[in-house]
Formats: structure tokens, C-alpha cells, sequence
């Protein structure tokens, strides 16, 4: 069964305009005009139970309003959804029940009471029982190292301090999905490891299913097995990471620092058989880029000896420049190479457009 | 889930004992306006005996409870619903098993509650010790007074709630909240007893819910109403309670519609 099953989901905004001037703005006293806004624009995915899947896109993508659909705050214009086998809008205080939500930039703790406090209103809330409820909590407490937080106001809480609260009680009524919408946002590196973590043991442990929205690829790296990237409101890629690095990531780089100086041409003369590209960083240093099929040990063997070397950097495309380059692109349809992909100025060599990955919804 | 209802009504209580400050101005507002109400009464009655019907007494016994009630039904609701939906952190009720406009309800009542018991009583016990009042002395009228009282909180939290759920309408709600605030005190009877309006425009209040607010449980307080015309009073609350509930639904169906919540 899917945790989540999204078909041709849309949502539209009306969004009032502000006419200019002092004539605009009497205008606008009298009669509004109004601009449609379309922020998701029918997308259509599954999420099996107990996959971690990440959700990314450039900030007004669609992910946040999304996530606010798949959790019963807005109602879609149009389309189909289900969520744990529930129209999340319908049965909202039903729905809710099952499901975890952490907003990292909202808290929903109550700011002037005590983190214990805000846990026990929401044991109550929840209505879980008093026994279930101390069981979890311990066991929550325990693996995110709360002990000494528990009777502080949460207003006095720092930011790291708080996320860990807020995933303890998004997590006590034993959610089987879990949505986070950007849960590292602004955390410092061991806090965002050890949520990581926390969240790996728990989809390990207990099945849970996540959806996380992101910024932090490494959040994506370190968790998701499949990811959804999202573009002014519709799917670019619905895959696997491995994939998308590996259709991406043509390639790689070597830096070549050499001892005095070299020309473009120069440096491309030694390697004028090979499908290599060069730029020059400055007088003295060189890039080359060397398509994946390729060993770099063909290009290196070419240039070493033939001109004195200082240092040599290799260098694998990581994904956060995939995923910036897909963002710039718009698509994630036409893969680009490496040397696009540096900034180093050269036109973009277009290539056919490699099929998109399972259930990707093209444009 | 009862008990979680019942517990935002203790946590609010429990939160406005910490804010003590805004209870201490409190006291100091209310008596200054039971003071200037009473002297201005006085000095308009000058030296008739009655007007409209009102003795002396009965006027400053009106103006006294009135603004003690007036302690126990006002509440911000109106405010808080709005800043939450204008900061967005309704998004984050959404996501909880519970009815959001009833949890609100349950905090308002805290706050009257403790407002009740630390403010009202008190200072009821006060003002009567410093200006003459004559305060009712069959219990039956003190029973149905507090009945009264709970659905004027009730209208009044009701008004409210549905002034605040305008900002999911409008990119600025804070005209309307005045206009209410201002509506309610006026019409109510608070500043000027209903008995004091012009023939068409008591008409036209009869058929307002503002009048059950103030004018109907103080003058039942006061002994104007009595008896039978008591009990219709009461009966005049609850139906405006019950009426009251449509329009919320409704607004609140709507906003769910076109909830924008701001900041992505």
C-alpha cells in the first residue's frame, strides 16, 4: 500500500495585486483585482510505507505548499490525494492522528510553559495513553539527549535544543509518516548529524515513513533513497540519488597547478587526441575536464612529464552543484557537463535528453 | 481529549497569573471607569429622581456590574486568531487533532475565569463598599445573572472569533477589530444603558446580538427585568449563542478554502 498517493495535484492562490500610485491604491480601496497563482501545477507521485524521501527545489518551488496539502492545512484546487488512506482536508482531526509534523520554521511547542509541559498537553491532545506515552517518551528523551531540557521554557531553548524538542513531539503519538519541512534549517553541523541520525534509527526501527523538504543536500545524502525535485510547481526528477548522480555527474575534473606559466593552447595540445575540454583558471593553473567513460590516468599520463607540475587536484562532481545546475536548467531532462557546470564560460554542449527516471513527470 | 480542552483552560489561567502586571493596570482601568461612569450618571441626574426608569441607585448599580462583566466576557480572541493567521502559526493548529476555534473558546475562558475570580469578585466586594449599590437579594436572581453572564461570554467570544477569522479575507483586519470593539461597548450597553437610545434605534438593537451582551444581564442584575421577562431574557441569549454558530461555520468552511498561509 502507498503512504502517499498523489495524482494530478493542484494549487491555485489568489493573490491580491496592489495597484501603483495614490490612483492605484483608491482604485484597489473600491475593487481588488486579483492575480491566479499557481504554486503546484498537477504533479502525481507515490510514496511506498517506510521510504525516506527527500523533496527539494528552489525556494517557491511548491515544496512547502506541497507538504501543507499532504498534511490536511490546504485544500487542493484540484486533483487526487491520499494520505494513510485518508483525504487529509476531509477527515483533518482523524487524519492528524496518525501523522508527524515539524515545521523548522515554526515551533509547536507552547512558547511560555515548560518542554515537559507542552509534552504532556499533547499526550493529551493525542489521547495517548499514560503508560504508552512514558514509554516513548523516555526512549525519546534518551537517543536525542533532552534529560536537562525537559523543564525549561521553551522560549529559553536554542535553536538546535528546539528542533530536537519539536521532533519528540511531533513523535509521541507514534506517527507512521513523518513530514518535516525543513528540520535542519539553520543548525549547526553535530545537531543537524545527530537528527540524521535519529531519523535513520527511526525509519529503521519503526518503519516510519518520511517526507523531508530541504535545502541541505546533505540531509538528502545522508537519508533519502529517492528524491523529488520540484520546479516552479511541477516534477523535474522523481528518482533514486544514485541516478540522478550518475546521469549528472558526467564526469570529472582534474586542477592542474603548474610551475611557470601555460597557454589553452599549450595545454590542449597534449591531449589533442583525447574528448577532453580545457580552460585556464589563471596563467598558471588549468582545468580539464574528462568525461566519465575516460580514465584520468589517460589524460594525466599525457600531461605529466611533458611540463612541470606543482599539484594535481581531483575532482568529483558533488551533487549540490548537480542540484544547481539542474535548478539554473529548469530541467533535469538534459544533462550538462562539467565544464558548464564550473561556470568556466563555454557554451553548453547540448546532448539527447536521457529518460527521465521512474515516474518523473516531464513538462 | 475532554481533558485537553480543560487543560488550555488551566493553562491560560496559569498564564495570566505569570503576566501579573496587565492584571494589576486592569484593576486601575476598571475603577477608574466605574468612578467616572458614576459621577457622570450623577451629575446627569442632577436632581431628578428617575430617568428612563433608572433610580440613582439602580445606575450605579447597573454601571458597576456591568463593567465587572464586562471583566469576566471580554477576551482578545479576535486578535489572537488573526495574528496567529497573519504570522501563519495556524498552519500549525491544523495539524492537531482538535478543533481549532474551540481550543481558542477554551483559552478566552481561562482568561475570563481568572479575570472572574481575581478581579471581578474582588472588586464587586470593593465597589460596593465605596458607592451605594443595591445588589439583588433573592438568589434566584443571582443564579440566573450568572447564567446570563456565561453566555454573554459566549456571544461575546463568538463576535469575536469571527472578527478574527476576517483576516483570512482581508490582508488587514485591524480596522474591523476596532469597529467591533467599539460596537460592542456602544450597543451593548456598557457606556449607555439600551433604555437611553431613541425609540427606533432601541428598535433596531432588539434585534442585534450586542444587547445580549451587557443590557440583558445587568438589567436583570438590577431588577428591570424580572420574573418571566428574566427567564426570556436568558432565552434571548441562547438563541443568539446557537444562531451565532452558522456564520462561524460557515466563515471558517470558507477560509479553510482559500487559507494562505503567509511565509510559504
Amino acid at each position: 500500500m502507498l503512504a502517499i498517493d498523489v495524482q494530478q495535484l493542484r494549487k491555485q492562490f489568489k493573490v491580491q495585486k496592489n495597484r501603483e500610485g495614490l490612483k492605484g491604491a483608491l482604485k484597489d480601496l473600491f475593487k481588488r483585482e486579483h492575480t491566479e497563482v499557481t504554486a503546484v501545477k498537477d504533479i502525481s507521485f507515490g510514496i511506498p510505507q517506510g521510504e525516506i524521501c527527500g523533496y527539494i527545489g528552489e525556494n517557491g518551488a511548491g515544496k512547502s505548499t506541497t507538504i501543507k496539502m499532504l498534511t490536511g492545512i490546504l485544500v487542493p484546487t484540484s486533483g487526487k490525494l491520499l494520505v494513510n488512506g485518508y483525504v487529509p482536508y476531509k477527515d483533518r482531526e482523524k487524519f492528524v492522528q496518525e501523522i508527524g509534523v515539524v515545521f523548522g520554521q515554526r515551533s509547536q511547542l507552547w512558547w511560555d510553559i515548560g518542554v515537559i509541559e507542552s509534552f504532556r498537553l499533547l499526550r493529551k491532545v493525542y489521547r495517548v495513553d499514560e503508560t504508552d506515552f512514558r514509554g516513548r517518551l523516555d526512549e525519546l528523551v534518551e537517543t536525542l539527549q533532552l534529560q536537562e531540557l525537559l523543564n525549561r521554557p521553551v522560549r529559553k531553548l536554542s535553536l538546535g535544543q528546539r528542533m530536537r524538542c519539536e521532533l519528540v513531539a511531533a513523535l509521541l503519538h507514534n506517527p507512521s509518516i513523518l513530514f518535516l519541512d525543513e528540520p535542519t534549517i539553520g543548525l549547526d553541523i553535530v545537531v543537524k548529524t545527530e537528527i540524521r541520525e535519529f531519523l535513520k534509527k527511526l525509519n529503521r526501527e519503526q518503519g516510519t515513513t518520511i517526507l523531508l523538504t530541504t535545502h541541505d543536500l546533505q540531509d538528502i545524502e545522508a537519508l533519502c533513497s529517492r528524491v523529488i525535485m520540484l520546479d516552479d510547481g511541477r516534477i523535474i526528477y522523481d528518482g533514486g540519488l544514485d541516478e540522478l548522480k550518475s546521469r549528472w555527474g558526467k564526469g570529472r575534473e582534474i586542477v592542474f597547478q603548474f610551475t611557470e606559466p601555460a597557454t589553452l593552447s599549450e595545454v590542449s595540445a597534449y591531449t589533442a587526441e583525447l574528448a577532453v575540454r580545457w580552460t585556464m583558471e589563471n596563467d598558471v593553473t588549468a582545468r580539464v575536464w574528462i568525461p566519465k567513460e575516460m580514465n584520468v590516468s589517460d589524460v594525466l599520463s599525457r600531461v605529466v612529464g611533458r611540463k612541470e607540475i606543482s599539484d594535481i587536484k581531483i575532482i568529483e562532481t558533488n551533487t549540490d552543484e548537480i542540484v544547481r545546475e539542474i535548478y539554473q536548467s529548469g530541467s533535469a531532462d538534459s544533462p550538462r557537463d562539467l565544464s558548464a557546470l564550473t561556470g568556466a564560460g563555454e557554451a553548453k554542449e547540448e546532448k539527447p535528453a536521457v529518460a527521465a527516471g521512474t515516474g518523473a513527470d516531464k513538462p | 481529549m475532554t481533558s485537553a480542552y480543560l487543560d488550555f483552560i488551566r493553562m491560560r489561567f496559569l498564564m495570566m497569573l505569570a503576566y501579573r502586571v496587565n492584571y494589576y493596570s486592569g484593576i486601575i482601568i476598571y475603577a477608574i471607569n466605574i468612578g467616572a461612569y458614576y459621577f457622570l450618571w450623577k451629575a446627569i441626574f442632577g436632581e431628578a429622581e428617575t430617568l428612563q426608569g433608572f433610580t440613582v441607585i439602580q445606575m450605579s448599580t447597573y454601571v458597576a456590574v456591568s463593567w465587572m462583566a464586562r471583566a469576566f466576557y471580554f477576551n482578545n480572541l479576535d486578535r489572537e486568531i488573526s495574528n496567529e493567521i497573519v504570522d501563519g502559526s495556524v498552519a500549525v493548529q491544523m495539524i492537531r487533532p482538535y478543533s481549532y476555534l474551540l481550543v481558542k473558546l477554551m483559552q478566552g475562558f481561562g482568561e475570563g475565569l481568572f479575570r472572574l475570580l481575581l478581579f471581578m469578585i474582588p472588586g464587586m466586594i470593593v465597589v460596593s463598599l465605596i458607592f451605594p449599590l443595591e445588589l439583588p437579594t433573592d438568589p434566584m436572581q443571582w443564579l440566573v445573572f450568572f447564567a446570563m453572564l456565561w453566555f454573554s461570554f459566549l456571544i461575546n467570544s463568538q463576535l469575536n472569533i469571527l472578527t478574527g477569522l476576517c483576516a483570512f479575507f482581508f490582508e488587514n483586519s485591524q480596522g474591523i477589530m476596532s469597529m467591533k470593539r467599539i460596537m460592542v461597548d456602544l450597543l451593548s450597553g456598557v457606556v449607555v444603558p439600551i433604555a437611553f437610545f431613541p425609540g427606533w434605534a432601541i428598535a433596531v438593537m432588539n434585534w442585534l446580538p450586542f444587547q445580549a451582551i451587557t443590557y440583558l444581564p445587568s438589567s436583570v442584575f438590577t431588577g428591570r427585568i424580572q420574573g418571566a421577562d428574566a427567564w426570556n431574557a436568558l432565552l434571548v441569549q441562547v438563541v443568539w449563542t446557537v444562531a451565532l454558530i452558522v456564520p462561524i461555520l460557515l466563515v471558517w468552511r470558507a477560509a479553510r478554502r482559500r487559507l494562505f498561509v503567509q511565509g510559504g
